[in-house]
């Protein structure tokens, strides 16, 4: 097997050295009633080419080569080409977990100049060094918040993302803190606001909102967090486009800031992996889940990073731990701080407004439903046919149609969710027109 | 070493009762155990401590210790200082490093620690 | 004496900040085809930014070569041994890399159409396939995106089962040998902890099980083999003191790297177990993540799986949402799937017959070490190794130098540290785990590395105590970093 670097005499050494005649020796000390009597039932192993094959040949099983409109969560941008030029190098992609921060200095500057990115473009003081993804860092920020007020009871947008809501209530449920939903305007598809304040009471401790929410809708979030904080509840500003950030006003009066950065260089990949980041204001630090990376001296006072704050961690804690997170999205989030240096102030700037513009473009020809203010992303009103047909005939010419809403908003089954981004061109466009029009 | 005029717990905790308040830190023990502090979490003011109930917890780079109340009654002061100096705790573990004042409910609860003499024993034995 | 590579230490990078400079440009867009918007007009003028605050600018090679700079001063698998024990630090084939990047799986949506999508969907069905037969369980969910949140899965599970017996319990049981991510766990899915010794074997003692398992007991919380390397012997025994009493036995399969092939969890009473894509099945630690943790279960476990399920029906696979006991999401969408592609790579190099060669290699390297560094350094349990080995630092200790300093020296000789200071049953512990994809060479140099060290703790300690002498920083302040937290930067 070519990853065993052994030859047949070095084992022969290493095998005399430690004593034993044989290979199946070594695991004499085992009871016999748990060994394996057969071989593992999964074939003989396959050469390089015969491996990439067998993945080509799923790749084509899938769409290939079509252009999409979905969005929903995931998004598809242009990776620049320098992204996988770094993450390849072997010293980030086979590099371990920087405990030992003299031979890490690497990836430690890296996270480091992540999380002050991190913290520029979202307004927050302080930032992680990433999470698993946007859907839990949901719930990681409402066990936060819980923590910080002392409170229980979450309050919920409807339009934040509802898997992102299943995985809330999955992981909270066990922690004793019910959570409410909060609905939307019907008109304009934004938070309603009453709704919010008539269930506000001194036991809520966190209220979530999503902007741009799963409609694509922009929401006012300060609004939202001016009511959550006159009843002494916390505000989590959840995003699932990271685009976003490089034309919308962050939030002032956010608490927390939990959001997916996919966007930012994570091929969509059939659903990760990602990266999440949660942000927040300096008073909160030691009570933020997920590894930080701070500045420090070495012995010769020269600059240089570690993993800081450890002491809330699982290592450490054990069962007091802020969370029983271990892992940080390391390589993922290198690919978002790549790209964030590629795109840079004015780069990050442009692609928004080109998404901006993709998709009003979009929404000249397929009128929306709601009237709030949207990003790159917008429901478009109900077409004479259901969704699931015009998606068909759209398929026909190649092309993958928006999300027909009805999996996720029985109130809005004749709907689709439609995205457009700098990779959707006006052809494609015209021909979405076509198939809700014809 | 260790005043003559504290009480001491066998959980390295030490109190020095004036009157009916009691002012309480961590023995010059417990800091050389954890080596350098670097974040105290400090007991909320107003809240009411049994014998062995938290009063916060002290943390260095590598590991987190919970500090258990000597004695029973209402959290009156902290020491504030700890914030933006936990190296106190290390420096001045029975001065200036104290952590929290206590308005005793029963002072009679000091006589049952252990006297400097009988802590000086406890804690170098357990070395 | 130092023969190994040596990065590029005594350059200097600055932060990108530093670097930044306005008008500087790394990126270009394609004109737009459809008309310009204005941001105010759409979106509203209070919504709109009217900047990014010290956003850095950088040009394309300023910032290809930061990176690349950075990167030299990372040690990495690629340039040598990492023996970190219980990381399984393997090799990462690259073929791996290709295979994740094929068109057709990385840009797959996974809203698209599930017609279009059998290619990814057949590749996760393959894979929970492989892993039950690996681990000799009944069903895989692959949703959970690291180690430990498929414990935390796992306890979910359990805490579903007992719930739907109408039993409820609220104690877990877990070894004082365990990974600090074991009570963390059972303490997020509110469940109550309670310690279990070790006996003198270094094995979870039976006497103490039996007296703390009881009706309010849901699981035990195990690694076999344990955090010093050694198998479980009594494993079945354990398994049957919980099962008669309504306990289920989670195992945290971190050290799955010594059985695969060899003795599968399921056949031994395991009821719950989390897998590491990230350890035993290669997918690269990229600096810390991303990693995979599969959940493996028996059959009774099956109808509590996170939704969805894959399922086939006339050849075409669907995912299933209609499952009325499911514990719900714990992740969105299907896990981390671009990972699932690299194990499954993995899987497919070795065939059956290479990941049990896998295994013996792993547990010979592993043995191979112990035995040549016995007689230098403390070894506290004498039961056959597997495939890592603990050493404490009881000798050295002596002379005033602990496992902490011996790390920092092994730096020097251009290896990566081994596990320090864990598990904690060991005082002054030294966990070193070389997995299969070490070659002799390699670990004479280390073991030759490691000799040299006790050497100089004996005639020189001060060179080990500040150590590494040679590298981009000497030993950093963390201390400082802790007290006064700076956690970005910030213009002066």
């Amino acid at each position: 097997m070519r990853y065993l670097p052994n030859s047949p005499e070095e084992r022969r050494q290493m095998l005399e050295t430690c004593g034993v005649e044989s290979l199946e020796d070594l695991f004499a000390g085992l009871p016999p009633e748990v060994r394996l009597t057969r071989p593992l039932a999964l074939g003989s192993g396959k050469s390089e080419y015969e491996i990439l094959d067998y993945f080509r040949a799923r790749g084509d099983e899938n769409a290939n080569g079509y252009a999409s409109f979905l969005g929903a969560g995931v998004y598809r941008h242009y990776r620049p080409v320098l992204v996988d030029a770094v993450i390849s190098r072997g010293e980030f992609l086979t590099s371990y977990t920087p405990y030992q921060a003299e031979i890490s200095q690497g990836i430690l500057t890296t996270i480091f100049e992540f999380q002050t990115m991190i913290c520029q473009l979202t307004g927050m003081e302080v930032a992680n060094a990433s999470v698993y993804c946007g859907s839990t860092a949901v719930p990681e920020s409402a066990m936060m918040a819980a923590r910080i007020t002392g409170r229980s009871r979450v309050l919920a947008a409807r339009t934040l993302h509802p898997e992102y809501r299943d995985v809330l209530s999955t992981c909270v449920k066990n922690q004793g803190m019910p959570v409410e939903e909060i609905t939307y305007d019907r008109d304009s598809g934004r938070l309603d606001l009453a709704d919010l304040q008539s269930k506000l009471d001194d036991d809520v401790a966190v209220v979530i909102v999503q902007s741009p929410n799963f409609f694509g809708i922009v929401e006012d979030v300060n609004a939202a967090a001016e009511l959550a904080h006159s009843r002494g509840a916390l505000l989590v500003h959840v995003f699932t486009e990271a685009v976003s950030l490089g034309i919308l006003e962050p939030a002032s009066g956010a608490d927390i800031v939990a959001g997916e950065l996919q966007s930012f260089a994570m091929p969509p990949s059939f659903g990760g992996p990602y990266a999440g980041v949660i942000a927040t204001r300096e008073k909160y630090v030691r009570q933020m889940p997920g590894r930080l990376v701070g500045q420090t001296t070495d012995t010769r006072g020269n600059r240089a990073f570690c993993l800081t704050i450890t002491t809330r961690e699982q290592h450490i804690r054990r069962e007091k731990a802020t969370s029983n997170i271990c892992t940080n999205q390391a390589l993922v989030a290198l690919m978002a701080t790549v790209f964030m240096t590629v795109y840079g102030k004015e780069g990050l700037r442009e692609l928004a407004k080109q998404n901006l513009a993709k998709a009003h473009y979009l929404a000249t020809l397929v009128k929306p439903r709601f009237s709030g203010p949207f990003f790159n992303e917008f429901v478009a009103a109900p077409a004479s046919r259901p969704p699931e047909d015009v998606n068909a005939r759209l398929l026909d010419a190649k092309i993958i149609g928006g999300l027909a809403l009805g999996r996720f908003y029985p109130e809005l089954a004749d709907s689709m969710l439609l995205c457009s981004t700098e990779m959707n061109t006006r052809d494609q466009m015209d021909a979405v027109a076509e198939a809700f029009t014809r | 070493m260790y005043p003559e005029n504290f009480r001491y717990t066998k959980e390295h905790e030490w109190v020095r009762a004036e009157g009916d308040t009691g002012t309480v830190g961590i023995t010059f023990h417990a800091q050389e155990e954890l080596g350098d502090i670097v974040y105290v979490d400090p007991p909320k003011i107003g809240a009411r401590v049994d014998v062995g109930s938290s009063l916060g917890s002290v943390e260095s780079v590598k590991a987190v210790s919970d500090i258990y109340s000597p004695v029973s009654g209402e959290v009156v002061e902290v020491n504030e200082a700890l914030a933006d100096a936990p190296e106190k705790m290390n420096q001045d573990p029975h001065g200036e490093g104290w952590l929290a004042r206590i308005k005793l409910s029963h002072p009679e609860e000091c006589d049952e620690l252990m006297t400097a003499a009988g802590y000086q024993a406890y804690a170098g034995a357990e070395k | 004496m130092i023969e190994k590579v040596r990065s590029h230490i005594t350059q200097n990078e600055p932060l990108l900040f530093e670097l930044s400079s306005p008008g500087k440009r790394g990126w270009q867009l394609p004109e737009l085809d459809v008309p310009e918007v204005d941001a105010a007009a759409a979106l509203g003028a209070s919504a709109v930014r009217s900047g990014i605050a010290d956003f850095p600018e950088v040009s394309e090679v300023e910032a290809l070569r930061h990176f690349t700079r950075l990167s030299t001063w990372n040690y990495a698998i690629d340039l040598g041994l990492y023996p970190l024990g219980s990381c399984t630090m393997k090799y990462n084939p690259r073929v791996n890399e290709q295979a994740a990047r094929v068109e057709g799986l990385a840009w797959a949506h996974p809203y698209q159409p599930e017609a279009l999508s059998q290619g990814a969907m057949e590749i996760l069905a393959a894979l929970e396939t492989v892993l039950e037969e690996i681990t000799g369980m009944d069903a895989v969910t692959l949703q959970p995106a690291a180690g430990a949140h498929g414990e935390l899965t796992g306890i979910l599970l359990i805490r579903a089962l007992l719930a739907s017996r109408g039993d409820p319990r609220k104690k877990v049981l877990i070894p004082d040998s365990a990974h600090g991510t074991n009570p963390a766990t059972a303490a997020m899915a509110g469940y109550t902890i309670q310690n279990i010794r070790s006996n003198e074997r270094g094995m979870v003692d039976l006497e103490s099980l039996v007296g703390s398992v009881n009706e309010d007991v849901a699981a035990l919380m195990v690694t076999n083999p344990n955090t010093i390397g050694v198998f479980e012997q009594d494993i079945v025994k354990v398994a049957g003191i919980l099962h008669a009493k309504g306990a289920q036995l989670y195992m945290d399969g971190a050290n799955m790297n010594a059985l695969v092939g060899i003795a599968r969890p399921g056949d031994f009473g395991v009821d719950v177990m989390h897998l590491n894509l990230h350890k035993t099945f290669s997918t690269p630690h990229g600096g810390g993540g991303p990693g995979s943790g599969p959940v493996a279960v028996q059959r009774h476990l099956e109808p509590f799986l996170p939704v969805p399920r894959l399922q086939q029906r006339f050849g075409r696979w669907f995912f299933q949402y209609g499952r009325p006991q499911s514990i719900g999401r714990v992740k969105a969408f299907y896990g981390n799937f671009g990972v699932a592609v690299r194990a499954l790579a993995y899987v497919l190099a070795h065939g059956g017959d290479g990941l049990r060669r896998a295994t013996m290699d792993a547990v010979l390297n592993a043995t191979y070490i112990r035995k040549r560094l016995e007689p230098h350094f403390e070894l506290p349990n004498q039961a056959p190794t597997m495939h890592e080995c603990v050493f404490s630092d009881a000798r050295q200790a002596a002379r005033g130098v602990k496992t902490g300093d011996i790390a920092k020296r092994l730096i020097d000789y251009g290896f990566h540290p081994y596990t320090v200071s864990f598990p904690m049953i060991v005082h002054g512990a030294m966990m070193i785990e070389p997995t299969e994809t070490e070659s002799k060479r390699e670990l004479d140099l280390f073991v030759d590395a490691m000799i040299s060290i006790a050497k100089e703790v004996e005639e020189n300690p001060e060179l080990v105590l500040k150590a590494p002498h040679s590298t981009r920083t000497t030993r950093v302040d963390e201390v400082a970093a802790a007290r006064k937290p700076v956690l970005r930067w910030r213009r002066n």
